[in-house]
């Protein structure tokens, strides 16, 4: 018997006879013997509780996490800290282990977070209308390119090269399913092109796609690029990055009509890669044909002020092939997360913490770019991540360098981008100290000395 | 029994009650605080320097201002208002309510997990790496099927996956092909999933069995059609005898044959999607393999996949790479072989999302199939199916079964389905109100109203993990809320009684919709 059922011999026995058969063999009778599987699973065999911690604390040792080495890596998903109360909160087992509130009654609880969350994504987007959660943030920027093809129904997409390489990706993957293609628009000097922009932009443009801050970690001008295609009536999405936007102008304030984003850096661990969440806000117009779970305030038949999933008729369990979206299953419990770390960050800390990242984002840059041989990708205004490029050397062999030294230089740009080759994107969170950083330099001076010298990498280590 | 009674609300709760519907912006009052920035340990360099004004916001998001315990309380009292699988019976049918192993949260914690960077250089990330292909290998066996991706997020991620496979996989040769039939007791995802990825839906009829109709199916399988999408058990909690003829005929217009893996509870260990001719097969870890889902989430739906549709499958794919590792490479790597993302694919579908998948949801269910073995596997799958069917005898007892007939008198798998239509005509009760009168008892209603085709539905899966004896109490609530509506029927019409608050006004919040706090 597995410790996670309870049917003993005896119970089995009384259910059997309850039943009317003989063995629980005879309840699968249904199933045609050529198709029964006559052996056991290839599986190892079953272990105890403590044996399954062992075998996965082992292999968690062989990961080189955040806890091990000091991280300057980004691109996506960042290490900031997670505050106790989170993990208090989550290992709530009336928060982790319910299902999707579809008795509200008894999902009070759950539904009026999912309210707070939707008042918190609002306020941080400057738009009217927030869902409860959607899976991460590229596959978000895929559901807002489906909002706007349901909207307007033209064919094409235009989506900035200063966009995640994993949302394109994303959005190219589901739009070859509903029938749009995405075409990239160039970057010059490190933001998104206006001019290539408008060349690009006609009444067959269905959406753009813009990031804030980009890839390259660029303060993008949304209002101007938001104008331009607003001219053609193209709807425009805007993949952001939460944490900044406490300092910059909301994009619903820029005329943005969908604001999406990876929401990890709201109270989620790095996890190395997920669950996180993905958010998902717009315009008012748009309210009946969002994605996802959202909850609305009501009354019972007291007068009690209560909430309940609503607007329903755009979902799936109800519209079936008619519905807006196929998404069921989102992240309630890491949306949760990231409105407990919205209301620990505050009003003011959000502020705080968005200029605390400006500040040690400038120095880090300035005091690379000091650096011999150590430039500027681009000179655009950047928050939390910022690109340089290395030229002349082998940056790979260079990252190795300060790998060994206990230092994760960044992402490598040219993984995804090959004309950034030579270049590499270093993010900054609260966690990273001024020290830290000047080690990085340091390290990093030193590295490049080796790497010019020809020198072996034991020599950092 | 004591029949828990409509509760007389003392007007000196009504303070309380107050209090306990704040939202966390109405506690908030200006200068509260629960966070503490890090020093300012850089130059204070004047933000109009390092951020031009025109970008910068001017009035800054109207987020709450709480200290610590305040924040605490409100969310911990919050917590409160819900009910939960920890505290008691949670039969949803489909979803496989079982219990959630408490190791799974402390592995998915360790730091070597949960600080593990998605972007991690490959050789810092073997442990992650080979946990993934350990799971794909796990997932492969248990569905029949060679090939996994763990990428999607959820079920109907993968459902979309699975369809975008098919449409790949016939452009590929050549094909364009323009419909995918659904039976009629599908989840509503699958539909849904068809419209979005570009495909008409055509439904195929369920026989008097509750099976597929087998003779629908024949004259509507054409060469048009991309995909059959079944499940099976279906959403009737029956296992479809027919599955091979099935699969023939499907496979005989050169259509593909997929899984929707929400019953995949009910067979483990004891006959396989492969074994079936299904094509490509997703799993919700949050149900067959206790993710613990959250309020709604996070899950996760990954494939498996037959070997024609491999070569499309999501990139990246976690694979084995034999041989030793690049000499230059300093990390410690297990001798022979090592774990790559292997993004080179490309006949791929391209991404679904960024990065691997939801990690985090793979450790535990790896660990849950770790723990279980090949034997405990199959133990759950014949528990589940066990617990079902004697749930099923137990409510087909005078007094039940006369208001709450089975929809089909078999052997049912993981779940099974009643009809409230007697009870509605007899007693003058929905099954809305069972479900709302069972809240009452402190036990959580099953699915209702769906699937579609049984009028006045109930779909209940006890789950492998509930003791004979809750099974009992629950056939006994349920029998006991049809004698009070016998002799007074406003009871459950009016239910519950006992909860945070009473019925909601759906109507109302859909017409006038009020999505966040105004401020």
């Amino acid at each position: 018997m597995t410790t996670y059922t309870s049917a003993t011999d005896a119970d089995r026995r009384a259910m059997l006879d309850a039943i009317g058969v003989m063995s629980i063999e005879e309840l699968f009778a249904d199933i045609p013997g050529a198709l029964r599987l006559d052996r056991p699973l290839a599986l190892p065999s079953g272990m105890a509780e403590q044996e399954v911690y062992e075998h996965l604390k082992e292999l968690a040792s062989r990961n080189v996490s955040a806890e091990d080495e000091i991280s300057f890596l980004g691109a996506g998903m960042y290490d900031h800290y997670v505050p106790s109360l989170i993990d208090t909160l989550l290992s709530r087992s009336e928060f982790l282990t319910p299902y999707t509130p579809y008795q509200p009654e008894i999902s009070q609880g759950g539904l009026q977070v999912m309210f707070e969350y939707q008042t918190a994504i609002s306020e941080l987007t400057g738009l009217p209308v927030s869902n409860a959660s959607v899976y991460e943030g590229p596959s978000a920027v895929g559901a807002a390119g489906y909002l706007a093809k349901l909207t307007n129904g033209k064919p094409r997409v235009l989506a900035s090269r200063g966009v995640h390489p994993h949302s394109r990706e994303t959005l190219a993957t589901l739009a070859r399913g509903y029938g749009q293609t995405v075409e990239e628009v160039p970057l010059k000097d490190g933001a998104t092109d206006l001019d290539a922009l408008v060349a690009a932009l006609s009444d067959d443009v269905s959406a753009v796609v813009l990031q804030q801050p980009s890839f390259l970690g660029t303060v993008e001008d949304v209002a101007a690029l938001t104008a331009a295609a607003k001219k053609v009536g193209a709807i425009v999405i805007c993949a952001c990055d939460p944490i900044p936007l406490g300092i910059l102008e909301p994009p619903g304030a820029q005329g943005v009509d969908i604001a999406v984003g990876e929401g990890q850096t709201l109270g989620n661990r790095l996890d190395y890669g997920g669950p996180s969440f993905g958010f998902f806000a717009a315009a008012q117009e748009h309210i009946r044909k969002m994605p996802g779970r959202i909850a609305g305030e009501t009354v019972d038949v007291d007068g009690k002020r209560g909430y309940v999933l609503t607007l329903q008729t755009r979902e799936q369990h109800i519209r079936r092939e008619k519905a807006t979206s196929n998404i069921c299953t989102a992240q309630a419990l890491n949306a949760l997360a990231g409105v407990v770390y919205l209301g620990w960050l505050g009003r003011q800390g959000l502020v705080e913490l968005g200029e605390l990242l400006l500040r040690r984002t400038a120095y880090a840059r300035a005091t690379l770019c000091a650096i011999e041989g150590v430039e500027p990708l681009h000179e655009q205004p950047v928050v939390r991540e910022f690109a340089v490029r290395i030229p002349g050397v082998d940056v790979d062999a260079v990252v190795e360098r300060l790998a060994a030294a206990g230092i994760n230089a960044g992402y490598r740009l040219g993984r995804t981008y090959p004309e950034y080759a030579d270049g590499l994107l270093v993010a900054i969170t609260e966690r990273r100290t001024r020290a830290q950083i000047d080690r990085l330099a340091e390290a990093l001076e030193q590295a490049l000395a080796a790497e010019r010298g020809g020198a072996p990498t034991e020599v950092l280590a | 029994m004591t029949v828990p009674a409509a509760p007389t609300t003392p007007a000196s709760s009504a303070i309380a009650a107050a209090d306990d519907t704040l939202t966390i912006y109405e506690r908030s009052q200006p200068g509260r605080r629960a966070f503490v920035a890090p020093a300012l340990d850089v130059p204070e360099r004047p933000l109009d320097e390092l951020l031009p004004a025109r970008f910068r916001r001017t009035r800054p998001a109207q987020l709450p201002e709480v200290s610590e315990p305040e924040l605490v309380r409100h969310y911990h009292r919050l917590s409160k208002r819900n009910f939960d699988l920890d505290t008691g019976f949670y039969p949803l049918g489909s979803c496989t309510m079982k219990h959630n192993p408490k190791l799974h949260e402390r592995v998915a914690a360790l730091p070597g997990n949960a600080r593990l960077h998605p972007l991690q250089d490959e050789r810092r990330a073997q442990g992650a790496l080979e946990l993934m292909w350990n799971l794909q290998e796990a997932l492969g066996e248990i569905a029949g099927l060679p090939h996994v991706s763990l990428q999607p997020s959820a079920g109907s991620h993968g459902e979309l996956a699975g369809v975008l496979l098919t449409r790949a996989y016939h452009e590929d040769r050549g094909e364009q092909r323009t419909k995918v039939l659904t039976p009629d007791t599908a989840h509503g995802t699958n539909p849904a999933t068809v419209t979005m990825a570009g495909y008409e839906v055509v439904k195929v009829g369920t026989n008097a069995d509750g099976g597929v109709d087998v003779e629908d199916l024949r004259a509507k399988a054409d060469e048009q059609v991309a995909c059959l999408m079944l499940t099976n058990p279906s959403t009737l909690g029956l296992f479809d005898p027919n599955i091979a003829e099935i699969a023939e005929i499907v496979h005989g217009v050169g259509a593909t044959l997929y899984y929707d893996g929400a019953n995949l509870n009910a067979i483990m260990g004891i006959t396989r999607p492969g074994d079936m001719g299904f094509d490509i097969v997703h799993f919700n870890l949050h149900k067959s393999f206790t993710q613990p889902h959250g309020g709604g989430g996070p899950g996760a739906g990954p494939i498996a996949v037959s070997e024609r549709i491999e070569p499309y499958l999501p990139r990246p794919q976690v694979v084995r790479r034999e041989g030793a590792p690049p000499a230059s490479d300093g990390e410690p790597v297990v001798a022979g072989y090592a774990f790559v993302l292997d993004e080179d694919r490309p006949k791929s579908i391209g991404k679904l999302r960024g990065f691997q998948g939801n990690y985090g949801v793979f450790v535990r269910s790896y660990a849950y199939i770790r723990s279980l073995g090949a034997e405990g596997l199959r133990e759950v799958s014949e528990v589940a199916v066990l617990n079902a069917n004697y749930l099923l005898a137990l409510l087909k007892r005078k007094g039940v079964a006369e208001y709450l007939p089975v929809a089909y008198d078999r052997i049912c798998m993981h779940e099974f389905v009643l009809s409230g239509a007697p009870m509605k005509r007899e007693l003058g009760i929905r099954t809305l109100d069972l479900a709302k009168r069972l809240l009452d008892f402190g036990v959580h209603p099953p699915t209702v109203y769906f699937p579609l085709l049984v009028d006045e539905a109930l779909l209940i899966e006890p789950t492998e993990t509930e003791t004979k004896e809750t099974l009992d109490r629950f056939a006994e609530i349920v029998a006991e809320i049809l004698r009070e509506a016998a002799a007074d029927p406003e009871i459950a019409r009016n239910a519950p009684y006992s909860t945070p608050v009473r019925r909601l006004d759906e109507a109302r919040a859909a017409k006038q919709p009020v999505i966040r706090q105004p401020l």
